[in-house]
């Protein structure tokens, strides 16, 4: 029977998290129908990925390397994974719901004349057909959805599903696939990199979130919940008014425009609670709101309310992180 | 230039939206807006134009009612507008919507740009900006957060993806696909604009008009189903709110709830 097949997504040889979650959900599919899960991976060279694939869970690897397939570029990535699809036949193609993923998935359901089911919170399998539950209007609605065709491509939410523990035990088999490829076909070029997540925690993959809004006063009223955000290992998020204002870059937005995030816990500090600022909020477990104003709609979707001036509590907190010795940095 | 902008009308971000027993969605009498990231769009694209001249056109395929999406955004400055409908077109997904797209650009002629919104707030997809660019065979630029440079002459761009790690500088040839993310602040509609919005005759184009058959468009050619919608399931938070004699006191009580929550 046909296989589930996962995208490797890489940054610079680097898988992340989210890609390991969803090889989780396609082996649990996998195991459900009774066949395999197929990684494949793309890029300019690989080194070990393959056999951590494995590990987590794939049964074979398909690994095209290319020098052209060095940077992530739409129409190449697309020209390989179309190419083995038409061969090998996936029954799904599930692929981790990114930047990049998104945009794969587009194309291939172009590609393919198929169609894509984006952001999965729930997959299963019901009378041998994937379903999928999702989002929509940001979050507000859910909606029970499937494809009538094959292979149906499904994206996976960011920590919607756990991330498996590798096994160095698992047998599988890498198969080094060769594809022409005529570099002129491809006209883009990635001429650079500006890398901006060096040595931070991603807003994406943190299970900790402090975010900052209005109440902070100007870009030096982040300091003190960048010092908290050390001492928790977490990562920093901010609204739309602080962006617009200037006082920190637009890759800490979270909301309707920005981020959508889903950390075990938020940190709200200054922030009134607009249903845009919340909408990237949509999988929190347990929000904590600090702000002066009693009625801030924040506290409606808040576990735990503190009604003060956040310049007292926030370097309390931290403070007390340390002294009880779970402060990280 | 010539930049063609497709717009989805959606329901204004702040409405409440709630799900009869038949699967029908209602959002009251909260008003529909143009998507809020197809206003980035439009916004770059009349910057654009300030800058190299030429026209924008904005198309959108929906209702006869998203004639007023359409306005709005030659209300804003854009040159023609276009209304793609047809009974047969109902229930299209992403790939189909991009497959009737397709056509109409390509029925528009010479066109250096198409510049799309990075997702809707109603579909929430970011399905619809690949599958145009593989319809229509061009480079697809996602996620832009800023245009660097347009070379007209020499028919390339340069711009900056937003991605996860950080900003990749892509150069592609024109004509190219792209979609925004928030990289301006949109204008509102001038004086002039409105009124010339509210004389214009919006043209509406039929799959007969964009020599599509009937079997390639609606939900007989979407593959995409999704029979159930339904409101999620309420999490009713109560907030706890954490009082004390002093900061030091309310930070101990609170770190000692996030420890029994388990989030710390
Ligand atoms: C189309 C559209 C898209 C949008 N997208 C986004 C988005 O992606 N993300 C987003 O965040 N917003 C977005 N917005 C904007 C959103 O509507 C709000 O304007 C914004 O979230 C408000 O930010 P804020 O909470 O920082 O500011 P405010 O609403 O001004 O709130 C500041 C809060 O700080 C409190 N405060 C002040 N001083 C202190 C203090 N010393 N200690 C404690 N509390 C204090 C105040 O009581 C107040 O509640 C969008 C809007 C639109 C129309
Ligand atoms: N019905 C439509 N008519 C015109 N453009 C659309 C339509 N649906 C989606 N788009 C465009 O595609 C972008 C992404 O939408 P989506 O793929 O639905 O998330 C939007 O921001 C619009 O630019």
């Amino acid at each position: 029977m046909s296989h589930v097949w996962v995208w490797l997504e890489q940054f610079q040889g680097k898988i992340p998290s989210i890609v390991w979650e969803t090889m989780g959900v396609a082996r649990r599919l996998a195991d459900v129908l009774g066949t395999g899960v197929t990684a494949v991976w793309i890029g300019g060279a690989i080194a070990n990925q393959a056999e951590e694939a494995i590990a987590m869970g794939a049964d074979i690897v398909q690994v095209v390397e290319h020098p052209a397939l060095a940077d992530f570029r739409f129409e190449p990535y697309l020209a390989v994974m179309t190419h083995l699809a038409k061969e090998g036949t996936p029954q799904a193609i599930l692929i981790g719901s990114t930047a990049r993923g998104r945009e794969l998935a587009g194309g291939l359901a172009a590609e393919l004349g198929t169609a894509t089911l984006v952001d999965a919170l729930e997959v299963s399998i019901e009378d041998g057909r994937i379903v999928v539950i999702r989002p929509i209007y940001e979050g507000k609605l859910f909606a029970r959805t499937y494809v009538e065709r094959s292979p149906a491509i499904v994206t996976i939410r960011g920590r919607a599903f756990p991330k498996p523990d590798p096994d160095p035990g698992r047998k599988g088999e890498i198969r080094r696939v060769s594809i022409e490829l005529d570099p002129l076909a491809f006209p883009t070029e990635v001429l650079e990199w500006i890398q901006e997540t060096e040595g931070e925690i991603s807003l994406n993959e943190a299970r900790i979130v402090v975010g900052g809004g209005r109440g902070v006063g100007g870009p030096e009223g982040f300091e003190p919940l960048r010092e908290l955000a050390r001492a928790l290992g977490a990562a920093l998020g901010a609204t739309r008014a602080v962006v617009d204002a200037g006082w920190i870059p637009y890759k800490y937005q979270v909301g309707q425009t920005g981020k959508t995030i889903s950390p075990d816990l938020y940190i709200a500090c200054g922030i009134s609670g607009a249903i845009q600022h919340l909408s990237g909020l949509r999988g929190v477990k347990v929000i904590v709101a600090i702000n002066k104003d009693p009625e801030a709609p924040i506290f409606k979707v808040a576990r735990y309310g503190v009604v003060d001036d956040l310049f007292k509590i926030v370097p309390a907190l931290t403070a007390e992180l340390r002294r009880r010795g779970l402060a990280k940095g | 230039m010539h930049i063609v902008v497709p717009i989805k009308q959606t329901p204004d971000t702040t409405a409440v939206l709630t799900v009869d027993a038949s699967g029908r969605i209602s959002w009251g009498d909260a008003p529909l807006i143009v998507n809020p990231w197809d206003e980035f769009a439009i916004e770059e694209s009349l910057r654009l134009k300030e800058k190299f001249g030429g026209k924008v056109t904005v198309i959108t395929l929906g209702p006869e009612s998203a004639k007023e999406a359409l306005k709005q955004a030659v209300a804003m400055g854009c040159d023609e507008a276009i209304l793609l409908h047809d009974p047969a077109f109902e229930g299209s997904d992403a790939v189909v919507t991009a497959t009737i797209l397709a056509a109409a650009i390509r029925k528009l002629g010479a066109v250096d740009l198409v510049f799309m919104g990075k997702e809707s707030v109603d579909g929430n997809s970011a399905q619809v900006p690949p599958a145009l660019a593989r319809r229509l065979g061009w480079p697809l630029l996602a996620y832009v957060g800023k245009i660097r440079e347009i070379d007209p002459a020499g028919r390339t761009i340069v711009v900056e993806r937003i991605l996860e790690e950080g900003r990749q500088v892509v150069r592609a040839p024109l004509p190219a696909v792209l979609s925004a993310m928030q990289m301006n602040e949109p204008r509102y509609p001038s004086f002039m604009g409105i009124r010339k919005a509210a004389r214009m005759q919006i043209p509406v184009w039929t799959a007969v008009d964009l020599g599509l058959a009937p079997e390639q468009v609606g939900a007989a050619a979407s593959a995409a189903r999704w029979p159930v919608v339904f409101a999620p399931p309420k999490q009713e938070v109560q907030c706890e709110f954490i009082q004390g004699e002093s900061p030091e006191e309310i930070a101990r009580l609170l770190v000692d709830r996030l420890l029994a929550e388990k989030v710390l």
